[in-house]
């Protein structure tokens, strides 16, 4: 007899399906995800998780998270990050240290699966959420990602 | 006073009449009533496809065409006017004859279909006594063009999609005439327009078989959506399995033939819906019935919307069936009930339970 109880059922999970979509259809006009995007530049934000570029964040004192390990280079599976680094003397402590002189991003390279990210050790880089990224000459697409004369913060490879 | 459109109709159906001999203005009130269906054709076409995407746009929590004109009035239009503008395209292996020929199959025969209904008590250009009979043979017209289509285009998608169109039909039809049937049971008569007079006294006629007829609704509209090939019965242009089925080798204008004859063969059978067991034109209790100024196709097109939207909520809720559940549902499910049905509401009648 399962011909009756499949007719009921059949009908039952139908409206229950109709009911959701139903839902939506009352609710659209207010809770409507469409983002009409050139007319709502101004007020737009991205969602936490969107990934837009790799930046680098600084504190107040120009200072990175960076120790150059160079984790997110041999990560990145299409080579968009090179590292260029030296060993410098440290004035604090007065011993040789490896110390990045730029972190190089190309931007043109990324697709943006987020290894680099999830390989750094201290969370020096983090996904921005900046959208708009075309330029018309592809060399401003090479970003450096540390700041002019910025250093690593004291204390962060401990 | 009068009736208004009827008012304007008969004020210009006189004024033919003064100008020209009998027989010029007999033809000349022809090509206006044809000119005014085609009008309406179009028109109603259009905006069926506009709601269509608002519809659609609604019940996925997105906006729709917003951008032509206000709320997208004009977006089909812009979009008809793209169609006209672009190039027919063919391949070289196609049967021109036929592959010509099948829009227009398709989209004269919802135009037929069209001419039979009572949109209110004077708006009806042809009122035959097999009314219903006339339009259940002429919207089965439309898969020949489906058929010749698929065929004609020489590619196995194509013919794929209109070999299931030709499958899909054969067996809902038999649900839709059966419905149909179980409700002529109850009305004793296939004009359109009696059906809408025994409306008028005893009550839509949903009400008046109640059990029955409720039963038999839910069938028309399973049935009349596969009908109608849309979702969840479009197997015959399944874009995820056979590109665009079986118009995939169609463009510019003759694909949108096809595209408008879908849009207006849901129309068609929204109307017989509404006129089967929504007392057509006719008003709910009867409410707009002394004010005679009331243009009672309001009351028609009002219902007609409702249907469709119901049919567009089935669209876009439902997952597509596969061929072999869309067999099972019609042959193992809606034929047995649909019988069973038949013989209820025979007995409902017989002794004398309709309300």
């Amino acid at each position: 007899m399962s011909y009756f109880s499949d007719i009921y059922n059949g009908i039952k999970t139908l409206l229950t399906g109709m009911s959701v979509t139903g839902g939506y259809f009352i609710r659209a006009r207010k809770g409507s995800l469409t983002q009409q995007y050139p007319d709502n530049r101004d007020t737009l934000k991205m969602f936490d998780r969107f990934r837009g570029e790799v930046v680098m964040p600084h504190n107040e004192n120009n200072e990175h998270y960076c120790t150059g390990c160079q984790s997110c280079e041999i990560a990145c599976p299409n080579g968009s990050i090179e590292i260029v680094w030296d060993r410098q003397v440290d004035p604090e402590t007065g011993k040789k240290k490896k110390m990045i002189d730029k972190h190089i991003y190309h931007l043109s390279m990324c697709t943006m699966c987020g290894l680099c990210i999830e390989a750094c050790p201290t969370d020096a880089i983090v996904w921005a959420q900046n959208y708009e990224n075309s330029v018309y000459d592809r060399a401003l697409l090479t970003k450096v990602l540390n700041q002019p004369g910025s250093k690593v913060k004291a204390g962060i490879e401990e | 006073m009068m009736n208004l459109p009827l008012n304007i109709t008969k004020t210009v159906h006189d004024w033919i009449f003064s100008i020209m001999p009998d027989t010029a203005a007999t033809i000349t009130i022809w090509v206006i009533v044809a000119a005014a269906y085609l009008a309406l054709f179009a028109v109603a076409g259009l905006y069926l496809v506009l709601l269509e995407r608002k519809v659609a746009a609604w019940f996925q929590l997105r906006l729709g065409p917003n951008r032509v004109g206000p709320f997208g009035m004009f977006q089909t239009m812009a979009d008809a006017l793209k169609l006209v503008s672009k190039e027919l395209t063919s391949n070289d292996r196609i049967d021109k004859f036929l592959y010509n020929l099948a829009p227009y199959f398709v989209i004269v025969a919802s135009l037929i279909a069209i001419g039979v209904f009572p949109f209110s008590q004077q708006f009806q250009a042809f009122d035959i006594n097999i009314g219903l009979f006339f339009l259940f043979s002429v919207s089965s017209i439309g898969v020949i063009g489906i058929l010749l289509g698929g065929w004609a285009s020489n590619n196995k998608y194509s013919l794929i999609g209109a070999m299931r169109s030709g499958l899909q039909t054969i067996s809902y039809e038999l649900s839709v005439g059966l419905s149909i049937l179980t409700m002529v049971l109850l009305t004793g008569t296939l004009q359109l327009s009696e059906i809408i007079e025994i409306q008028r006294t005893g009550g839509w006629l949903i009400l008046q078989g109640h059990i029955p007829a409720v039963i038999a609704f839910m069938i028309f509209m399973i049935a009349g959506t596969a009908e109608t090939n849309r979702a969840p019965f479009d197997l015959v242009e399944a874009e995820s399995e056979l590109g665009a089925g079986f118009h995939t080798e169609y463009s510019g204008m003759k694909f949108a033939y096809f595209f408008l004859a879908e849009f207006i063969n849901m129309f068609i059978i929204a109307s017989i819906a509404v006129v089967l067991f929504f007392g057509g034109w006719l008003s709910p209790f009867g409410i707009t019935e002394g004010i005679t100024w009331f243009p009672e196709f309001l009351w028609f097109l009002i219902k007609v919307l409702v249907v469709i939207m119901t049919m567009m909520w089935f669209r876009w809720t439902f997952p597509r069936l596969r061929v072999d559940q869309l067999l099972t549902l019609e042959w193992k499910y809606l034929l047995p009930i649909n019988l069973v049905n038949l013989v209820i509401m025979a007995i409902v009648i017989w002794l004398n339970w309709t309300i």
